[in-house]
This record gives structure tokens, C-alpha cells and sequence, in this order.
């Protein structure tokens, strides 16, 4: 009998990234495929975790180094990234300031189990705006170096962004982003950090390390995609939503109520109806009734191009042009038009000098 | 199949439609490129590889293509692509062969991490491997070729691929990579080496390829067993002579050596350890490659 050839959808994706019955029933060429998409779109730790749980005979032999390597690679950023926090927390200590973490370290702090495999880019951090001075130079103090130098970078960043410029360690590489805003001061809309780090949670076993509380957290990640630009990390990030939402309704039959009290609170409705859109669109993600949206079938069409993995047997010819409107999009929503103009025009004079013409 | 076994219309063809599926060692490269020089190498060097056409499951889909850029009407140029990503930046068409070469050995020393990857060049006499790691220019891949012809078999000339389990070494038997002066002394001291054309003006200066003997191909799937570590110097005259490593300096220098000791943790350092205290590390001084190869058969197990 001819199987019917597993279809790409980020759904399909995410399931097999999930469910063990599902992988252990894939046949070769699906697993050829599963692996490069998981390989290009991040992801291949996650599909680790889920494959270790199945019998070592259930995968096909040829897979297994695969998997095994995945495993290897988020157990070492595992590793990393807990020693980074353990090293911020120490520094931050010495100003009494509170290591609040976002995004895939807090995650990984807090165990939550959807982000089991997680790749990691970097370590972001939130804290507070009258702080930043003494923080930049703290974590300077402790290694850490501002890594854009070009004057119009470090303007940027320091006039218009919610974070500082990332800042690199000397000896270990490794990058934090140390937030101050949850979005950018150019923005529409400038949610006030100060509540989410009122109301952040301590992590057990971690002493002086904190998270945000599971709203602030869904609602942050939110945010985030809603207003990213360049989406290389546009499906992980989707499935980091999808695992939000799943993991914090399971534990609490309320979570959703609070959840859309505390985004009108903070005016991230906005965010949040897009999370909920895109996530139970493109992954079914259950318990996010979406009944009350608008329909968007543009923004919808640019969203299947960009929040789908970055591989060239998912896209199609107009992959790249939705994926370049979505980056004015962001930009749109991050900075008012005049800036825009100013700042996209210049960001292709600096690619134009930069491109290496024939000499 | 062997890769040698297809005409070069077949094989071109595989190629262009990326249906070439290629197996060196643990790996299945499916290739895809529609350079004619890439076929031409593959059918030189790669004769005795298995191939397979289409195949079901491939551990690294790449690619060597030209980039859509305006250039490609004045100067060609290629990108090699894994997966759509390109991890380097293009190369002059000349290079394509080379350029597939590079980045195969990128796309393990990246991903394969189920092994703990050093950048050595390993050979055995049947199961007893020795490790030859050395920094570039010291003229690894010289001898290694040199030892490939005369009763060693080729695991691999760029890259070990150590089990960390069993502390059993893998081979690739893929092509020896040849620089500058290296082509010349190998003509000279290997007259029944397969070369390719010598690509001239790469980062690395005129390189050439060398063919891995037919035998090494055959034996690819046989694992060994690292029984010593041996850092080749070449110097211009005076006499062979070697000097023991102490085990600390020999394990910091396969540290150094390794492509993904950060990403094994523990498991590596326990793995070289083993290396280290079973398998004496050795510095040859060394003027004339047949003298080293003398000195190499005399090794006891």
C-alpha cells in the first residue's frame, strides 16, 4: 500500500515534535524530511526529547546519530545557559538588583516541560529602567562587552530600543540581552514593565533568580512575535506559544480569564488576540477560542510564509517578498513613520556600501 | 553501486536533479549540482564509493549552485548549501569540488555529534589506528597519503569520528586534500596516486584532491582502535627522531584539536582520557616520507 506523503504543515510539525506515537509510526523518507526541517528551523533538541522517550528499536538506525546529536546539543545549552544565569545572578547581586529571565531561559529555569530540547540563542533579561546604568556597567565589570560599536547602532538601541545593545562575554561568547521595556520607547503601545516585574515569581531551587508570572510570560512571548521582524525563529518561537498556552491552562482552569484581564491591563490585547490566532490556526493549539477575531486573510497569508521553517522545500516563489513585508510590518509597529523611513533608508545605504562589488 | 560503475552522462544527470545519493563511511550525502567539474572530480575520486539513486533517507541533503547574483554573467561563482542554508561564502566555479569538500566536512564537524570529532587524519593496519592530529602546514595530509599507499588503510585525512561509547574511530575514506607544495612531493613519491587537476589561487593557496585506495573504500565500515597518537612535523633536512608527549599535554593538545569537545562535556574529557592513557603520544621530526613510513610499520601494538 502507497502511504500518503506526511504534509509539511507547521501542525504536522509540531505534533510530530510532540506525540511519540506519531514518530514512531513516520517511514524513512518522512523521517528524512523531519529531520532537515527540525535541523533548519531549530528545533532538532525538542524532536530529540520527544524520541528519547520512545524504545531505542523504534527509531529507524539511521536516525538515531540524528537524534543523538540533538540531544547532545541541548544538554550542552542547557548546561551553558544555566551556568549564565548562575554568573548574571552573581553580578546582579553585587547591585541588589534581581535576576528576572525571559524567554527560553526562563523557560529552562522553570522546567517547564514543553521547552524540554530547547536551542537557545541567547539569555534575556528584564530589569528595571532606573537601573540600566548600573547594570550595563556591572555586567561589564563581570565581563560582559556592549557588542555594537557603529555610533548609529548604539544610538539606536540606546534612543529608541527596550533593551540595551547585546552585550557579548569576553572570554565565553555568550550573549545577553538585558531588556528594560518590554518594547521598544518608539513603540505604539508601551506596556509599563514595572507591574510584570512586581509580579514576577521566584524559581524553586534557584534562589534570587525570578520569572514572570504565567500571564506576564505568555503575554511577553507574545509581544515578542507580534512585533518581530526578522522571523528566523519564527516556527520555535510559535511553538514556544503553543507550549505556553497548553502547559498553563492545563494547570489552572482559569489561566485564560486572568490571562485576558492582565492583557487589558497592560494594553497587549492586541498581541495576544494574534497569539491566540496564529497558534490555533496554524497549530490547533486547543483552548484558545479565537471565535471573536477579525479576519485577516493578508496578514494570515504573510504569517503561513514566515512562521513556517526557513527551508527551500517549504517555500514557495513568494516566500521571500511576504517574509520582506513582514519586516516592514514590524518596523511599522515598533517606530513611528517618519523614524521608519529614516531608519530603513539607512539600513540600506550601510547594505549597499557594505556589498562586496566586483573589484 | 559503485559511484565509478555510472557513466558520466547518468552521473551528471543524478546530480542535476539532486538524486545522487552518495555513502561515505557512516554518512549519506544526497548531492545535488549542476557543475561539471563536480561530476568529473566525483567520477575520479569517488569511484568506488556506493551509490544510490534517490534515496529514501540522507543524512545531509547539500548543494553546490550558483548564487542568483548579477556576477554570474561576468565571474561565476558557487554557494555550497546545506538544506538551503550556506554556511560559507561563494567561490569562484573553478572551486565547486573543492567547495563540495569543505562543506562536507562543515556539515560533520557540525552536526555529526553522536561522535566526538577531532581534526586529525586517522589510519589502521587492520584494526590498530593511529592518530595523526597536527596543526595546518605541518604536512599531515602529505603523509597520510603517503602511508594510504604504503600498507596503511585510510580511515579518514580531515576528521575522527571517535565513538564515545566504545572509543572505537570511524573512517569517511574520502579524498586527501593536497596543498601547495604537498601536490608535487606526492606525484613524485606516489606515482600510482589518482589526482585531480590542481585548482590554483583557493584561501588555501593550489589544492588537489588524491583518490582514497580502492581498499580503503571496501573497508570503510571497519571501526579501529586508536593505539597511538603521532604529531607530524616535517623539517626540510636532519634526522628523523621523536620525542614522547606527556599524557596532560597530549590530551590538552587533542582538547585543542577537537571540533565539538564544548558540546560533549564530560563525555569527551572521559573519552580522551581513555585515549590518552592507553595510547602513548609521540612528536616525529621527520625529513624524508619514506623513512617515516619505515618508522611507522615498525610501531607495535
Amino acid at each position: 500500500m502507497k502511504r500518503k506523503p506526511q504534509p509539511w504543515t507547521p501542525a504536522a510539525l509540531a505534533a510530530l515534535l510532540r506525540e511519540t506515537q506519531q514518530l514512531a509510526a513516520l517511514d524513512l523518507p518522512s523521517w528524512d524530511m523531519l529531520i532537515r526541517l527540525a535541523r533548519r528551523a531549530n528545533v532538532l533538541g525538542l524532536l530529540a526529547a520527544t524520541a528519547e522517550r520512545l524504545p531505542a528499536d523504534a527509531l529507524p538506525p539511521c536516525c538515531r546519530g540524528h537524534i543523538a546529536a540533538g540531544r547532545a546539543l541541548a544538554a550542552r545549552q542547557a548546561r551553558a545557559v544555566r551556568w549564565e544565569i548562575e554568573c548574571l545572578r552573581k553580578a546582579l547581586d553585587t547591585i541588589g538588583v534581581s535576576l528576572v529571565l525571559l524567554k527560553g531561559a526562563a523557560y529552562l529555569a522553570a522546567d517547564l516541560p514543553f521547552a524540554r530540547g530547547r536551542f537557545f540563542s541567547d539569555v534575556d533579561i528584564l530589569v528595571p529602567r532606573s537601573r540600566i546604568a548600573e547594570v550595563e556597567a556591572t555586567l561589564m565589570r563581570h565581563g560582559w562587552a556592549t557588542t555594537h560599536h557603529d555610533a548609529y547602532d548604539q544610538r539606536y538601541y540606546r534612543q529608541w530600543m527596550h533593551e540595551l545593545p547585546p552585550m557579548r562575554h569576553l572570554r565565553r561568547g555568550t550573549v545577553v540581552d538585558v531588556h528594560h521595556r518590554i518594547l521598544p520607547l518608539t513603540a505604539r503601545y508601551d506596556p509599563d514593565p514595572a507591574t510584570m516585574l512586581e509580579q514576577a515569581v521566584p524559581v524553586a531551587g534557584l534562589p534570587g533568580v525570578f520569572v514572570l508570572s504565567p500571564a506576564d510570560m505568555l503575554l511577553h512571548s507574545a509581544t515578542h512575535l507580534y512585533h518581530e521582524g526578522e522571523l528566523t525563529h519564527g516556527f520555535r518561537d510559535l511553538l514556544d506559544l503553543d507550549g505556553l498556552f497548553r502547559h498553563f491552562s492545563h494547570n489552572d482552569p482559569g489561566f485564560l480569564t486572568k490571562l485576558h484581564a492582565r492583557a487589558a491591563t497592560l494594553h497587549l490585547q492586541a498581541p495576544l488576540a494574534f497569539a491566540r490566532h496564529q497558534c490555533a490556526r496554524l497549530l490547533g493549539t486547543p483552548a484558545v477560542s479565537t471565535t471573536a477575531d477579525t479576519p485577516r486573510p493578508l496578514v494570515d497569508a504573510l504569517y503561513d510564509h514566515a512562521l513556517r521553517p526557513l527551508h527551500p522545500a517549504l517555500d514557495s516563489p513568494c516566500s521571500g517578498f511576504a517574509r520582506w513585508l513582514l519586516y516592514v510590518r514590524a518596523h511599522w509597529l515598533r517606530m513611528p513613520p517618519h523614524l521608519l523611513a529614516w531608519h530603513l533608508g539607512r539600513k540600506a545605504l550601510m547594505r549597499w556600501r557594505q556589498s562586496d562589488f566586483p573589484s | 553501486m559503485p559511484l565509478g560503475t555510472l557513466s558520466f552522462e547518468t552521473l551528471a544527470s543524478r546530480l542535476a536533479q539532486g538524486r545522487l545519493g552518495l555513502r561515505t563511511g557512516p554518512f549519506t550525502f544526497r548531492i545535488a549540482s549542476k557543475e561539471a567539474v563536480v561530476a568529473e572530480n566525483l567520477r575520479l575520486l569517488y569511484a568506488h564509493h556506493p551509490v544510490t539513486d534517490n534515496p529514501p533517507f540522507a543524512d545531509f541533503h547539500v548543494a553546490v549552485v550558483r548564487p542568483s547574483s548579477l556576477r554570474r554573467w561576468l565571474r561565476p561563482q558557487v554557494d555550497f548549501r546545506l538544506d538551503g542554508y550556506a554556511p560559507f561564502l561563494s567561490l569562484p566555479a573553478p572551486q565547486a569540488f573543492a567547495l563540495l569538500e569543505w562543506g562536507m566536512n562543515w556539515c560533520i564537524a557540525n552536526h555529526a555529534h553522536q561522535y566526538l570529532l577531532l581534526h586529525a587524519a586517522v589510519l589502521a593496519r587492520g584494526d590498530d589506528a593511529v592518530l595523526l592530529p597536527a596543526p595546518p602546514g605541518a604536512g599531515k595530509s602529505t603523509l597520510c597519503a603517503y602511508l594510504a599507499h604504503r600498507g596503511w588503510r585510510l580511515l579518514s585525512d580531515e576528521l575522527a569520528l571517535i565513538d564515545p561509547a566504545s572509543g572505537r574511530v570511524f573512517g569517511l575514506a574520502r579524498p586527501i586534500n593536497l596543498k601547495n607544495a604537498a601536490i608535487d612531493v606526492i606525484r613524485d613519491s606516489l606515482p600510482e596516486a589518482v589526482l585531480n587537476t590542481p585548482v590554483p589561487d583557493t584561501k588555501k593557496g593550489t589544492v588537489a584532491h588524491l583518490a582514497p585506495p580502492a581498499g580503503a573504500v571496501a573497508e570503510v565500515d571497519r571501526p579501529a582502535r586508536l593505539r597511538w597518537i603521532v604529531t607530524p612535523r616535517y623539517r626540510a633536512d636532519g634526522e628523523l627522531y621523536t620525542e614522547r608527549i606527556p599524557r596532560p599535554e597530549a590530551l590538552a593538545m587533542l582538547i585543542d584539536n577537537a571540533f565539538n569537545y564544548d558540546v560533549l562535556g564530560t563525555t569527551a574529557f572521559t573519552a580522551l582520557a581513555d585515549l590518552v592513557s592507553h595510547a602513548p603520544a609521540l612528536d616525529l621530526c621527520y625529513a624524508r616520507l619514506d623513512e617515516a613510513g619505515e618508522w611507522f610499520q615498525a610501531l607495535k601494538a
